[in-house]
């Protein structure tokens, strides 16, 4: 027996540790030397307890692992695993000192079917753009209703940019549309769009800018749920609309911008107002603005007949007061006439030069004169002196 | 401040059109008053419907030199 354990060694009643001193050292060993991780395998053995407390045993063909997902962890789940299903559990190694029992504190758990690893990427990232405020709703900026310069942050070559330019010269072809190249997808991709998105800052009077590209595969359109584009997405400094592969995928780029567009061609349409509805807008703009001049002029026009009438009223009416005038007038004069006093059987003595003879003394023996009686005058002579 | 926010833009006239508007059928205005307003529809009609009218996409690409220097070349389309 070469190297044999001195088992008596430490034996001392200081010596000897207790259970609870080589549980905790264990628990210290094990938090100390393992990190949270992802731990891939089948959950077995699943039970929710009256707590909310979750207890359940990852395993694979060689082990297993004891796990528990306390209730305010749980809680944030769409759904309970079920035994039997293949998952991805985030959580802390450690030691339950009480039981003695080496286990995991899940945090997080994520089911591997349908992308699973893609979706720890995802969430992780997710998790991380939360906390820093990027998804919060309240920072969506409006975009501007009639932009002069867009930028499109896209592949030259792709079908993205074409169907957007095709989109604007239909909509709102008044615009400067300026690419920004990049590559989209494959090594590199994500730092290039980074670098395009960086480059928004420096464009003038820029208004709007689109990021996105067209359909793919999941790993295709993975550039787009980058942590780092999505952070670049956040710090553009003008309004951002997204819109990365077809309507069904939603990337943390579109998550992060201030409009998700379903397509590249969909992003061009939100982006700008469109042409021919606006001329009907103005249209209808100059056909209530004629109309509504009609009210005023109206109102000035029938002003004015109103006056019009008022002063043809009061003309008649100065008019009318004339001619009375005028008929009594003329009625007084009439009865003033001498005609009329002659009609009545006066008449009127005038000597030769037409001098009205008023007095006896007057008309000398045998004088003639002229008389005038109603109808005309006679000559007549007076009488031998008596 | 982009230069759709500008004084003049297209978002101005047509805010301003629609006021006009607005006044002219609510307000009793007097008659002078009333064709001054009038003709300035009329101008902001003219000059937005110039805007949408004058209108050919500019497409443009930016290249960046070995410096840094960013400019603008249009693209073949």
């Amino acid at each position: 027996m070469g190297s044999s354990l001195d088992q008596f060694a430490a034996f001392s009643p200081e010596g000897a540790w207790t259970v609870a001193e080589v549980t905790r050292r264990a628990r210290a060993v094990v938090e100390g030397g393992l990190p949270p991780v992802w731990v891939k395998g089948e959950i077995s053995g699943f039970k929710a307890y009256g707590s909310g407390h979750w207890y359940f045993a990852l395993r694979d063909r060689v082990a297993q692992l004891r796990c528990v997902m306390w209730s305010r962890d749980n809680q944030r789940m769409p759904a309970a695993p079920a035994d039997g299903m293949q998952v991805f559990a985030f959580g802390t190694p450690t030691v339950w000192e009480e039981r003695g029992e080496f286990r995991l504190t899940v945090r997080h758990v994520l089911s591997t079917e349908a992308g699973g690893l893609w979706q720890v990427a995802f969430e992780k990232a997710k998790a991380a753009l939360t906390r820093d405020g990027l998804l919060d709703p309240a920072r969506k900026r409006p975009v501007p209703p009639f932009p002069r310069r867009i930028a499109v942050v896209t592949s030259p070559d792709g079908a993205a940019f074409r169907d957007i330019v095709a989109v604007l010269e239909r909509r709102w072809p008044c615009v400067d549309v300026v690419l920004v190249p990049t590559r989209v997808q494959g090594d590199g991709a994500e730092r290039e769009v980074c670098t395009a998105l960086a480059l928004l800052a420096r464009l003038p009077r820029l208004d709007v800018a689109i990021v996105g590209r067209g359909g793919g595969s999941k790993e295709d359109l993975w550039t787009f749920n980058s942590e780092r584009v999505a952070r670049a997405v956040a710090a553009v400094p003008v309004p951002v609309i997204s819109a990365v592969g077809h309507e069904t995928d939603v990337t943390l780029c579109d998550l992060v911008a201030d409009v998700r567009a379903p397509t590249p061609s969909a992003a061009a349409a939100a982006a700008t107002p469109d042409r021919d509805e606006l001329g009907h807008r103005l249209d209808r703009l100059s056909r209530v603005l004629a109309r509504a001049l009609t009210a005023p002029t109206r109102h000035a026009g029938e002003r004015i007949e109103r006056a019009g009438d008022r002063i043809a009223a009061a003309m008649a009416r100065q008019l009318d007061r004339s001619r009375a005038r005028l008929s009594e007038s003329g009625a007084r004069l009439d009865a003033l006439s001498p005609l009329r006093v002659l009609e009545r059987g006066y008449a009127v003595a005038r000597d030769e030069s037409g001098a009205v003879l008023r007095r006896v003394a007057q008309f000398a023996p045998g004088m003639g004169f002229r008389l005038r009686v109603h109808d005309g005058e006679i000559a007549a002579r007076a009488g031998g002196g008596s | 401040m982009t230069e759709a926010s500008a004084p003049g833009g297209f978002a101005q006239d047509l805010d301003r059109l629609e006021e006009i508007v607005r006044r002219l059928e609510a307000e009793e205005l007097d008659l002078d008053e009333a064709l001054r307003l009038f003709e300035e529809g009329v101008q902001r009609l003219r000059a937005a419907r110039e805007r949408l009218g004058a209108a050919e996409l500019r497409v443009r690409q930016v290249i960046a030199d070995q410096a840094g220097k960013l400019r603008l070349e249009d693209l073949d389309r």
